[in-house]
């Protein structure tokens, strides 16, 4: 039963069009590189091209003579830096030139700074750098009995609800597999760049990031500088991903050069320096067992995860985290374990944890469904989880028997073939699979300032970031909906490490947590007017009760006598022209947080056809249906879920980073071998949402949708290719040649 | 990318001038190879010769009941050109299988011809080991990731060996080209010539750094198709395999052309990408197909014969069943009807 205000509301309307989508499409929107900054000079990075020693000379005579070329520095030239100790998972450990140690092959070892970037380019090649090679750790496959308990990082609990082997003991049908994913790495539109310029002891940088204050916080430590000397600016960001939630290397090194030239630098990467100095998600073996009893109902589960991690660094994905949550079962063992390896520090990638742990998890439960004799579908409602199995506590909000229905309805689930390798069309095999979807629901707190401008537009700004996926859209849209001004008439700042502060822009949460901070400045800033209005004899307000008066459709509006009102151009007039500015913020409530289990859910249907000769696999369709709590803006919304479901298809059948295992470097390192799906592999998208604002979780009811949609869809992909060969593969992605094996 | 100086021909025999003044000058067609490999610092010419405003050379002409197309024609028109469509529709397919549409509209025939391989290790100097790019270096694919590396034809004696390449050729007109016998036409200083495109592409041999036998002060002026080709036109089919739908290379394509007669089979096209420094053709798999009936029996006997000898490493051994399984897929296609460019 829906409780009342559980009901769908509509969603969020859809605007006519994104708030930058004007400037963005008229190529005026203004990213981090391309920020006019006179006398700028360029750098290129020189990376390693070893996995493993330590650089004994770097010979830079002829470089040095190249013509343009202002500065290089080296490790054994590069002024010294306060040695400061990372802070997992918001600082990785990075290269500084602050030794000749080479952790890594794509590792930093050098900067040129030149007038234009192909001289900087041309004399990086003329440098003659001379290696002592030590054996690296490079195969992951191979070197799995090396495995050993995280050091560092954001472990998830080791976790153990109970008698295990007393659980495992009443299983009747048992299902033990070993799945496994690739190292992945992230290619945003835009790479990784940065401007640095200083003035005096201050540091200004253009950066594409995910979190300006992060930015601004890390610099300040790393040139020992009070935080208020360091400012961050990056109003559009092309994509992020995670690989821009935490500092890099070349962001330091830019400032570096930037204070040894005198000068601003520019440093942007290349395609190819994506591939190894900024992270990527790291391979993952998982071992998966599920034991059921006679009824198909989990009696035990386990899910081992064993990963690489940096030699410099630990940093986990976290894949087996869904595992102590989705279904419902007593007896749930979770863990992770790592090998080091001579690979750089990896880092969050879309659904870190979840997108590499649905795709194991949820291939099998649609194994396990098979062993039982029964529907995948069914299998899932039977373990329904109403709350969460750990510590048993309710959730904020879980519609995902809806999200079931309205998905497998849509599709028309109950009519598939379920004997694998029945459908054929002509030299093609047809198939049909599902998989569900989950992300946790974050929020941190975040703040807002407003402003009631006198020529009566609103100012709108924090700190947050928009990384093309509707902040500012939703900004505008949220000031329209608390007071009544028209989107059009609201300008929103954001991007600036000047602005209130704002969390990362990592873990779905922006929305989640901007949102309600700027509900509250729109309230502030009623309170305000009211107040102003109240003790003014020539409003019709004077005297009115404070909580009276309210800002509405563009106005003032008493609450009890709505045909009382007053222009908010009489408030600048009582305010002396000047504007009227408020702050607001919001927090999630420690309690709530404590007592309740907040996630967002989804049930993902696909079709596939595959060739009987080639072994391709066609993704026709993809039916979708999330409960992600209120949807704040269909376009937006819609097109983020969308996106996650093609880097799902992605991760099902393409993304696969190929690390030599002699030089440790990745040979695919660009977009031509790099696969990702290109508009042909991409065919039916059909996204739908439930619609139930989750109000337990933030004022507005919406938690975050950045993330959950590449979560599920490799599983279901990899379920309908099963459907339709009868071949099943556990390793992705599901490339033709291992079709061909299987 | 090392500095460079620019010039443009505006005619083949200044264009041919240039290029024999001068050792370390290349001649620019559309870029979209000879680019990226300059930046990525695996050519280094002192200059580029741009040859793209020969006019002469960018057109598609009907010579001696066959057709002629240019070295400057972009990959794109001459698949569209209707003679290639209707006659030669194994080329217009294996083009439009390659690359993206961006692509297809800036390379040119002769770039085609010439373009380099793939081999991860040839495009990216920080591996010192590639006998390609480095002659007496030795290979790294061999025992590196050589998934999209050579089944058939390769040269491997070791990973050590200044001879060692396992290279492939990664066009897929070449492939076309090859099936169809067509003739590359080339000028030199001391005049022109014609290499059938079977001969124009070279196995490794002991000279893993040369892709063909095309001379450094030669320029390609264009590619012939014979008339006799165009009797495959009703019963053909190009199957590329690849990794994904759009904008891969082959892990291993078929160029399959048919005459019948009944159901007898009376001449045939056939060569194959994605497995070999060149083209794989096998004179030998034709032989056992002529004469024969078009059934999946006469091009499994082929397939195999194609394939003997085929050699797969670590990541690559897939290849050998695959181009099995898609010759005599091809065949069946081909024999049942020509059909539009395949996905
Ligand atoms: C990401 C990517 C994907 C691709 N996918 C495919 C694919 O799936 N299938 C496929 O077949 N190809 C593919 N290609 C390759 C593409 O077909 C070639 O890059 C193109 O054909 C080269 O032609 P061009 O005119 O641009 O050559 P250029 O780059 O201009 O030149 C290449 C070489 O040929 C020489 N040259 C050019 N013209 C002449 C001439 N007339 N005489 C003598 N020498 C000459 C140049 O000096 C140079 O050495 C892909 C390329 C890229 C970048
Ligand atoms: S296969 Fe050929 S091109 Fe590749 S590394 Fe070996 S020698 Fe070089």
């Amino acid at each position: 039963m829906l409780q009342q205000e559980e009901k769908p509301t509509g969603n969020g309307k859809e605007l006519p069009y994104r708030y930058d989508g004007k400037l963005k499409v008229m190529g005026k929107a203004t990213y981090a590189a391309e920020f006019p900054v006179k006398d700028v000079l360029h750098a290129w990075m020189v990376l390693s091209t070893i996995p493993s020693g330590e650089v004994v000379s770097m010979d830079t005579t002829l470089a040095d003579r190249s013509s343009g070329v202002v500065k290089i520095l080296t490790p054994f030239n590069a002024p010294k830096l306060p040695g400061i100790k990372p802070q997992p998972p918001a600082i990785r450990k990075l290269s500084l030139l602050q030794d000749r140690i080479v952790y890594y092959n794509c590792e930093p070892i050098g900067l040129v700074v030149a007038k234009s970037l192909d001289e900087a380019r041309y004399a990086a090649s003329l440098i003659k750098i001379k290696y002592n090679t030590t054996p690296g750790k490079l195969s992951f496959d191979k070197r799995l009995d090396q495995k050993r308990p995280p050091k560092q990082g954001n472990a998830p609990p080791k976790e153990d609800h109970g008698e295990e082997t007393e659980a495992w003991a009443k299983a009747t049908t048992v299902l033990e597999q070993t799945y496994t994913t690739p190292l992945h790495n992230h290619n945003p539109l835009e790479p990784h760049a940065t401007i640095a310029m200083w003035e005096g002891e201050n540091l200004t940088v253009y950066d594409a990031t995910q979190y300006v204050s992060g930015v601004r916080q890390s610099l300040a430590k790393h040139f020992a500088l009070p935080l208020d000397n360091v400012r961050c600016i990056d109003p559009y960001v092309g994509g992020g991903f995670g690989s821009k939630g935490s500092m890099w290397s070349h962001v330091v090194l830019a400032a570096m050069a930037a204070k040894v030239t005198g000068q601003p630098v520019k440093l942007v990467l290349d395609r190819t320096q994506m591939f190894g100095p900024v992270g990527g998600r790291p391979a993952t073996t998982q071992h998966i067992k599920l034991g059921t009893d006679a009824t198909g109902k989990l009696v035990a589960m386990r899910h081992n995860v064993i990963e690489p991690a940096s030699v410099m660094e630990d940093f986990i994905e976290p894949s087996a985290q869904q595992t102590s949550m989705l279904y419902e079962c007593k007896q749930i063992a979770i863990d992770t374990e790592l090998v080091d390896m001579n690979i750089g520090v990896q880092t969050f990638m879309r659904a870190p944890g979840e997108a590499t742990g649905t795709a194991a998890l949820e291939t099998a439960m649609d194994e396990l469904a098979l062993k039982l004799g029964m529907d995948p579908l069914e299998l899932r409602l039977k373990n329904y989880a109403e709350k969460d199995p750990g510590e048993q506590k309710e959730f904020t909000s879980k519609h995902l028997r809806e999200a079931y229905k309205d998905a497998a309805d849509r599709f028309e689930w109950s009519t598939r073939p379920r004997t694998p390798g029945t459908k054929t069309e002509g030299n093609k095999l047809v198939g049909y699979g599902m998989a569900t979807a989950t992300y946790p629901a974050n929020r941190s707190a975040a703040m807002a300032a407003i402003k009631l401008l006198p020529n009566g537009r609103i100012a709108i700004s924090s700190g947050t970031q928009d990384l093309g996926t509707g902040t500012y859209t939703i900004m505008a849209q949220t000031v329209e909906q608390e007071t009544g001004i028209p989107w059009q008439m609201v300008d929103v700042k954001l991007g600036d490490s000047s602005l209130p502060k704002a969390p990362v822009s990592g873990g779905s949460q922006s929305a989640a947590s901007v949102m309600p901070a700027i509900q509250d400045a729109c309230k502030q800033l009623q309170l305000k007017l009211a107040t102003l209005a109240i003790t003014d004899s020539t409003s019709p307000f004077f005297n009115a009760a404070s909580d009276d008066v309210l800002l509405s459709n563009g106005e003032l509006r008493s609450k009890s006598n709505p045909s009382k009102i007053e222009p908010l151009s009489a408030s600048i007039t009582r305010n002396k022209g000047a504007a009227i500015e408020e702050k607001g913020s919001g927090e999630p409530s420690q309690e709530a947080e404590r007592a309740l289990s907040a996630h967002s859910w989804g049930a993902i249907f696909t079709e596939v056809a595959v060739d009987k000769t080639t072994w391709m696999v066609e993704v026709r369709r993809v039916v979708a249906t999330y409960d992600i709590g209120l949807l704040l803006n269909q376009k937006t919304g819609k097109s983020q879920l969308e996106g996650g479901i093609v880097w799902g298809i992605s991760l099902a059948l393409e993304e696969d980073s190929h690390l030599d295992n002699v030089y440790g470097r990745v040979v695919n390192n660009n977009l031509g071998e790099y696969h990702v799906p290109v508009n042909a592999d991409v065919q039916s998208i059909e996204v739908n949402v439930v619609g139930i604002p989750d109000l337990k979780f933030n004022p507005q009811g919406a938690r975050g949708i950045g993330e959950i949609g590449i979560t599920g869809i490799a599983a279901a992909i990899n379920n309908a290719v099963f459907n339709a060969t009868g071949k099943r593969v556990r390793s992705f992605p599901i490339t033709p040649d291992k079709l061909q094996a299987a | 990318m090392n500095p460079f100086s620019y010039e443009r021909a505006q005619q083949p025999d200044a264009a041919i001038h240039a290029i024999a003044s001068n050792q370390h000058a290349k001649f620019l067609g559309g870029g979209t190879n000879l680019i990226d490999l300059m930046k990525d610092d695996v050519e280094h010419p002192s200059t580029l010769v741009d040859i793209t405003r020969l006019q002469t050379l960018a057109t598609v002409n009907p010579v001696d009941g066959g057709l002629l197309t240019g070295a400057l024609v972009r990959n794109s028109d001459l698949a569209n050109t209707t003679e290639v469509r209707t006659r030669y529709p194994l080329l217009s397919q294996a083009l439009l299988s390659g690359a993206s549409a961006q692509l297809r509209n800036l390379a040119t025939t002769g770039g085609n011809l010439m373009q380099r391989t793939r081999c991860y290790y040839f495009m990216d100097p920080s591996y010192a080991a590639c006998n390609k790019r480095a002659p007496g270096s030795g290979c790294s694919a061999v025992n590196g990731y050589n998934r999209i590396h050579a089944v058939l034809g390769q040269t491997d004696n070791g990973p050590a060996d200044a001879h060692t390449c396992i290279a492939t050729n990664p066009s897929d007109m070449n492939v076309a080209m090859a099936a169809l016998q067509a003739v590359v036409e080339i000028s030199g200083p001391k005049g022109k010539r014609s290499m059938p495109v079977r001969d124009f592409h070279r196995l490794v041999g002991n000279t893993p750094h040369l892709d063909t036998n095309l001379k450094a002060d030669e320029l390609i002026t264009g590619a012939f198709l014979p008339a006799k080709a165009a009797v495959f036109a009703p019963h053909s089919y190009y199957l590329k395999a690849r990794d994904r739908q759009s904008y891969a290379f082959a892990n291993v394509s078929v160029a399959a052309g048919l005459e019948l007669e009944g159901g007898s089979i009376r001449s045939i096209a056939f060569a194959m990408g994605g497995v070999c420094h060149k083209p794989w053709t096998s004179e030998e798999a034709e032989h056992v197909m002529i004469g024969k009936q078009a059934t999946a029996e006469t091009f499994k006997h082929a397939a195999e014969v194609a394939t003997r000898g085929a050699k797969g490493y670590e990541n690559n051994a897939f290849k050998i069943e695959l181009s099995k399984n898609c010759i005599v897929r091809a065949f069946t296609l081909a024999a049942q009807g020509t059909g539009t460019a395949s996905a």
